[in-house]
């Protein structure tokens, strides 16, 4: 039966129930490229692009074409929260 | 930026955020679906799959000038990012002459730090000056 849940303001994410994978065979399978942060203040940003929504269009934007501008990078943890 | 799709954006901000802001939001909504950008921010919580609120100033020059990150019952104080960003702008326009001290805002004192100020900033700064 489906339980009724509550809602937070983080989206709500599902994921494997039951016996965890062992850890071995897990190891084994990974990746070994980790992507560490790379956040420092008075250090360049990391360039990015990323698809977007403006203004009734759908566009892809890159960081460092707004180079010569001041940007305010805003993350959050899903459409219809709060900002 | 958040790991919704840009349709999901499309939605909320035809919706709902048009509704609170006239015209809907001016500036791009960007997609980071699997959160690939926000893992190299360092604001990707790979448990709940989403980013937390993270906020950062970037210069002209592409510099990390701040961020902010929070966890997300907690919402973020605008008035606060728009001074910080004037600060910045100040600090830049100035080339560095001039710092902003604790609680300073738009037409407060600036200081210019130097060997004369060494030892006299309580002469050009008093406490009470950290708060609004």
């Amino acid at each position: 039966m489906a339980e009724e849940m509550e809602i937070g303001c983080a989206r709500p994410t599902g994921g494997p129930v039951g016996e965890a994978v062992d850890e071995q065979v897990a190891n084994e399978t990974k990746p070994i490229r980790e992507v560490a942060p790379m956040i420092q203040v008075g250090k360049k940003a990391p360039d990015f692009a990323a698809p977007a929504y403006q203004q009734g269009k759908f566009v892809s934007v890159k960081l460092s074409e707004y180079l010569g501008k001041w940007v305010l990078l805003c993350f959050y943890p899903g459409d219809f929260t709060f900002v | 930026m958040s790991i919704d799709s840009v349709f999901v954006h499309k939605m909320w901000n035809d919706k709902e955020l048009s509704k609170m802001v006239e015209g809907g939001v001016p500036f791009p909504m960007l997609s980071d679906a699997g959160g690939r950008v926000g893992k190299v921010f360092g604001v990707f919580d790979e448990d709940a799959g989403v980013e937390a609120r993270g906020r950062f100033i970037i210069d002209p020059e592409g510099v990390v000038q701040g961020y902010e990150v929070l966890t997300p019952p907690v919402g973020r104080n605008v008035n606060e990012t728009i001074r910080q960003v004037q600060a910045f702008q100040l600090v830049r326009e100035s080339k560095g002459k001039e710092a902003t001290p604790s609680g300073w805002r738009p037409g407060k004192a600036t200081l210019r730090p130097g060997p004369e100020l060494v030892g006299k900033v309580w002469k050009e700064w008093k406490t009470e000056m950290a708060f609004d």
